[in-house]
């Protein structure tokens, strides 16, 4: 069953910019969020990766709010950096690159130590993600696969699978925030969902979410959770975004990982032009970034439940026009204030956002 | 390697003239000019075939009304047509194109690439990566695919 979504009935939030953060000297790619820092007077802490080859680490300054650079990780990356992700513990950060390897930093008191280079990628490794409990590492890339990766004891990564099934070019890998379930999304229009087999320890996939799953028509470029991980939302060079949601029992230990995922809802007729990013944050406001050089928020209606005969519905509740002069490739909600959005573009800025309602 | 060229025999066009563009007698010269289609067609018509010593224009791979342009929305969209259905060289030709755009368009300009249907093998596909542009900047990567490119726009600099 499908929902279009409803043009902006409840537009009345707006996002003013806080900050632009030069440095990179190419386009910007990709941005994550340190998960430890922004609160209890730790500052907060923001990486980004580019097609400079480099990966700068901005601070926001205690005393005046202000984000400075902090540290530019650079002669190491061969290529155009894609991706970049932190352990959940903060401490280490890890960056996918064109040259076909994933490297893994250490942060050591002001510094950023390289301590392990991932290879195996036969090409381009577009995408690189943690699992909640930071023991397992994903990555993925144009040669088709999706690589999962074993975190051991030294700074020592052992490859423990190495999936095949999507056809084409894979854009993104992402844990589910609480359980051992790995999402990849392609060049071949779909989504595939990765579960271990509980016996044998074998990876596999678990189910594709394509056509018959009223799936994306193009592209699928990103993948994000909302934060109880019963529902994941996509977007695409379809234009569209679609939402989906499972009947997984994510409470019981040791969690059956068969329950499928089905389409819920698709908002199209927003974006113009393709879109790149999609993050939901905290709070369970959809931000998306595409080549329209537009950031939209969108929220779910609260409805009366015995009214939904047709599932939730989801409304554009903010539309920023313009946010940079070129395509929007990667849009951030801030871990643990749910008001403050970084995006990241081909225009080589960073900009630090707060979302305010317009009184 | 025996000379395995896609088309050894392509039809060679007669270039069209060139009209040389007038300035107006009260030209402000802060004024943002508007682009139309005629100076995105000099900025691609004299890019060089990647396998013969013609250029794109005179082989009728594009022309002027294949550009289709809305300048107030900063949009371009090129069609062009291979001279053969199963030219392996196309996805090389629409880089080409693509590359020249972005270096002499403002970069608001958003650029959409494609072959004119029907006139190739595997159109979707070649469509498909051209406007993928993370695919685009890794093959832009690759120095041999950048002498290549940089080999066919080459005549277009002078």
């Amino acid at each position: 069953m499908e929902n279009e979504g409803t043009v902006g009935l409840d537009c009345n939030f707006e996002l003013k910019e806080v900050q632009k953060l030069e440095g990179h000297t190419d386009r910007v790619w990709g941005l994550a969020w340190n998960p430890v820092t922004g609160l209890a007077g730790v500052p907060s802490v923001l990486a980004s990766c580019s097609g400079d080859k480099t990966v700068r680490i901005w601070q926001q300054a205690a005393a005046t709010g202000s984000w400075e650079c902090k540290a530019v990780l650079d002669e190491t990356h061969t290529r155009t950096v894609r991706s970049c992700a932190w352990s959940p513990s903060g401490k280490m950060l890890a960056t996918a690159s064109f040259d076909a390897t994933t490297a893994i930093w250490e942060n050591v008191g002001d510094d950023f130590e390289c301590v392990a280079t991932l290879e195996g990628h036969e090409n381009e490794v577009k995408s690189v993600c943690w699992n909640s409990s930071g023991s397992l590492l994903a990555t993925c890339g144009r040669d088709k696969s999706v690589w999962i990766w074993e975190v051991q004891p030294g700074h020592e990564f052992e490859c423990v699978s190495v999936l095949q099934g999507h056809t084409q070019d894979v854009k993104m890998v992402l844990w589910h925030p609480s359980i051992d379930l790995l999402v990849s999304v392609s060049y071949d229009n779909t989504i595939k969902i990765w579960a271990e087999d509980g016996e044998s320890d074998d990876w596999h996939c678990v189910q594709t979410l394509g056509d018959s799953f009223s799936g994306h028509s193009s592209t699928v470029w990103a993948v994000s959770f909302n934060s109880t991980g019963d529902k994941m939302v996509t977007c695409s060079d379809d234009l569209t975004l679609k939402i989906w949601d499972t009947s997984l029992d994510l409470t019981a230990s040791g969690s059956d990982s068969s329950g499928l995922w089905r389409h819920l809802c698709t908002l199209s007729g927003y974006h113009d032009r393709t879109i790149f990013s999609v993050h939901w944050s905290r709070d369970g406001v959809i931000a998306s970034g595409a080549g329209d050089d537009t950031i939209r928020l969108f929220k779910e209606i609260p409805s009366d439940v015995h009214l939904q005969v047709n599932g939730p519905s989801y409304n554009m509740i903010c539309k920023k026009e313009k946010v940079h002069s070129m395509d929007v490739n990667s849009v951030q909600w801030h871990p643990k204030v749910p008001t403050i959005l970084a995006s990241a573009s081909d225009d080589g800025y960073i900009k630090i956002w707060e979302l305010k309602a317009i009184s | 390697m025996v000379s395995g060229l896609i088309n050894a025999n392509p039809v060679v066009y007669e270039k069209k003239e060139r009209r040389v563009r007038s300035q107006p007698a009260d030209k402000d010269e802060y004024a943002v000019e508007p682009i139309d289609q005629q100076e995105i067609f000099d900025h691609v018509r004299d890019i060089k075939d990647p396998e013969h010593p013609y250029s794109l224009e005179e082989l009728k791979v594009v022309s002027e009304d294949a550009i289709e342009l809305d300048d107030e929305h900063n949009y371009v969209r090129i069609t062009f047509t291979p001279t053969v259905e199963h030219c392996s060289m196309a996805t090389v030709i629409g880089l080409c194109l693509r590359v020249k755009l972005m270096r002499s368009l403002p970069s608001r300009y958003k650029v959409d690439i494609r072959v004119a249907p029907g006139t190739h093998a595997t159109e979707a596909a070649v469509n498909k990566q051209l406007n993928d542009k993370e695919r685009v900047a890794a093959a832009l990567e690759n120095p041999n695919l950048v002498e290549m490119v940089d080999e066919c726009l080459a005549p277009t600099y002078e």
